[in-house]
């Protein structure tokens, strides 16, 4: 059983696959943690040894910002954004799209399901 | 595509003498400007601007985090003010 970063590995996985399910790991950066700790990103994840194990906790421990500090971290700046009143941080407050993209239609994934207005004409049928 | 940062943070030159001129006056004076397209370097931290928004100037006070931001970001250009149904629905 691996544990890393407090998060569980699947175990049937290849390494280089099951560091992804932590959050900040991605491919890229699953095969640079196998690469430093000198481990064939094709090994299934319960056939590492503890050694190898505990050589992946320390790289990402020294090397990568992963899980609750990157979360954290995330949160921050977008505090900051609110904070100075910008463009963006005005976006986020009204939970709008951030990247200018257009409201008039679609957006549904900021503004949450649609809601139906009051009085508004439905579309003629033909 | 991002700004080669070989060319350093654009100012337009207008605003950096207006910047330079408060700068050493050492009195607090606002800055007008139409210039919303000029980063905000360093030494604006501290200045209040007044960017235009197309209508109306804009105060901003400039603090630490902004920089790196340009004036523009501060001074909305659009005002919300509700759907028409709304005001229908709340009477």
């Amino acid at each position: 059983m691996a544990r890393i970063a407090g998060v569980d590995l699947p175990r049937n996985k290849r390494i280089e696959i099951s560091l992804t399910y932590i959050f900040g790991v991605g491919r890229t950066s699953a095969t640079e943690i196998c690469e430093k700790a000198g481990i064939d990103g094709g090994t299934k994840t319960d056939q590492l040894s503890e050694s190898e194990a505990i050589k992946i906790r320390e790289i990402i421990e020294s090397d990568y910002k992963v899980e609750g500090d990157l979360r954290r971290e995330l949160t921050q700046n977008i505090k900051v954004l609110m904070d100075i009143g910008c463009y963006r941080g005005l976006r986020y407050r009204r939970n709008l799209p951030v990247r200018g993209q257009r409201t008039h239609t679609n957006a549904r994934t900021r503004k949450g399901p649609a809601k139906s207005v009051a009085g508004k004409k439905l579309a003629p049928r033909k | 595509m991002a700004r080669s940062l070989k060319k350093g943070p654009f100012v337009d030159p207008s605003l950096q003498k207006k910047v330079d001129r408060v700068a050493g006056a050492s009195s607090k004076q606002v800055i007008r400007t139409w210039s919303r397209r000029s980063m905000i370097t360093p030494d604006f931290v501290g200045m209040t601007f007044h960017v235009h928004n197309g209508k109306l100037f804009m105060p901003v006070f400039v603090t630490e985090n902004m920089v790196g931001h340009r004036l523009g970001e501060f001074a909305p250009t659009r005002k919300f003010t509700g759907h028409a149904t709304d005001r229908k629905v709340k009477r």
